[in-house]
């Protein structure tokens, strides 16, 4: 089996920025993912990376693909990786398909939508209930729609949904929205958003698809009549499959400024780490460190 | 004899932006749905598919759900 020098897991913002400074570093490497442009082309409006004063998820993620691929990086589209080892001097990474060996690997796996939890949430999945408004909002065309959660994605989702929607209920489980003082002022501009603050999601009910969710708020329990469900509450690290890897209480994997993880050879960036704040600029940034990192960790160890 | 396909999606869905480049490049001929901007196609796409994501192929006749590129290999003959 060929080993590379460095195998990259994950192709968004953190994992394409690792390949673009690898790629010009002549290293030799494979970068492996699930998808090209990870949570940053789920993204509705960007507006706050650095270069573009407005840029949608989808174009963003589509010219960082564009960039990775001028190299012609050598890319695993498709492929979920399940295992990190260590094994004979080298690592093995282990995917739903194949298995691949390198001399160092960097983690940039992201994080991935977290489930409600309630019952009727698998059932109505796609069934009028998502995890992402950029890619089903404009089915809900003049429905009512509800989106849980609170925060900066929840106030994204809603504000693609204001457009194209009837009625946006947002369901938040705090006493107040949370997110960027700006994204809540355009929520209340709106004019067809109702905020249900104190409020839990308690099951999602329909026939075929979606009709209503059941909510427990401060006066008790009602039933809300929506189409649309969007669950926006945040999000949990990929990184089950580095078992070997130290992770903080959250499941992120610990790094020290250089992007080192407890094992030597392992470096890890972006939103599977235990790095402050989760911006995409802050995830091409911690990209470029441990490329430049594990590039300088091969020279020292003279692969 | 190339087959009839048909690609419900939204303009911004990052699946159904993956789906198309996919097609272009095996050079597959296909008919775009613009879900976004027609009623009439949402109702379609859910009375084919039975659900509400997308993408959906429909290649003659055969519905595929999601990105699902061994199925779509499959049934074009890739």
């Amino acid at each position: 089996m060929q080993i590379y020098d460095l195998i990259i897991i994950g192709a968004g913002p953190a994992g394409i920025t690792a390949s673009v400074y690898s790629a010009r570093k002549k290293v030799n490497f494979l970068i492996i993912s699930l998808d090209v442009g990870g949570q940053a082309a789920w993204s509705g409006d960007i507006e706050n990376y650095t270069g573009y004063q407005f840029i949608s998820g989808p174009d963003l993620a589509q010219k960082f693909q564009e960039h990775m691929l001028k190299y012609n990086t050598a890319l695993k589209e498709g492929e979920e990786v399940t295992g990190l080892s260590a094994s004979g001097g080298a690592f093995l990474v282990r995917t739903d398909k194949s298995d691949y060996r390198s001399r160092s690997v960097i983690i940039a796996s992201g994080k991935k939508s977290k489930e409600l939890g309630v019952p009727g949430e698998k059932e109505f999945k796609n069934r009028g209930l998502t995890y992402c408004a950029t890619c089903d909002g404009p089915l809900f065309s003049g429905k009512s729609v509800a989106v849980i959660g609170g925060g900066n994605s929840a106030l994204d989702a809603a504000l693609q949904l204001v457009k194209i929607a009837k009625q946006v209920n947002i369901i938040n489980n705090t006493p107040a929205l949370g997110g960027d003082a700006i994204m809540r002022q355009k929520v209340e501009e709106a004019g067809n958003v109702t905020v249900l603050n104190n409020s839990q999601v308690i099951s999602v009910t329909g026939d075929k698809f979606v009709s209503a969710i059941k909510i427990k708020g401060e006066t008790g329990i009602s039933d809300l009549a929506v189409q649309g469900v969007f669950i926006e509450i945040g999000l949990v690290p990929n990184s089950a499959f580095a078992a070997q890897v130290e992770k903080n209480s959250k499941g992120e994997i610990k790094i020290n400024p250089r992007n080192e993880t407890n094992i030597p050879g392992v470096f890890a960036a972006g939103d599977v780490t235990d790095v402050p704040e989760k911006q995409i600029i802050i995830a091409a940034g911690e990209g470029s460190k441990a490329a430049l990192s594990a590039s300088r960790y091969l020279a020292v160890n003279k692969f | 004899m190339a087959k009839n396909v048909k690609v419900y999606s939204t303009p911004t869905c990052p699946w159904c932006i993956r789906v198309k480049q996919f097609l272009e490049e095996n050079h597959i001929d296909f008919q775009n749905i613009d879900v976004s901007a027609d009623q009439r196609a949402v109702d379609e796409l859910i009375q084919k598919s039975g659900q509400m994501g997308v993408p959906v192929l429909d290649i003659e006749g055969q519905i595929i759900v999601g990105f699902d590129r061994e199925k779509i290999k499959q049934s074009l003959g890739l």
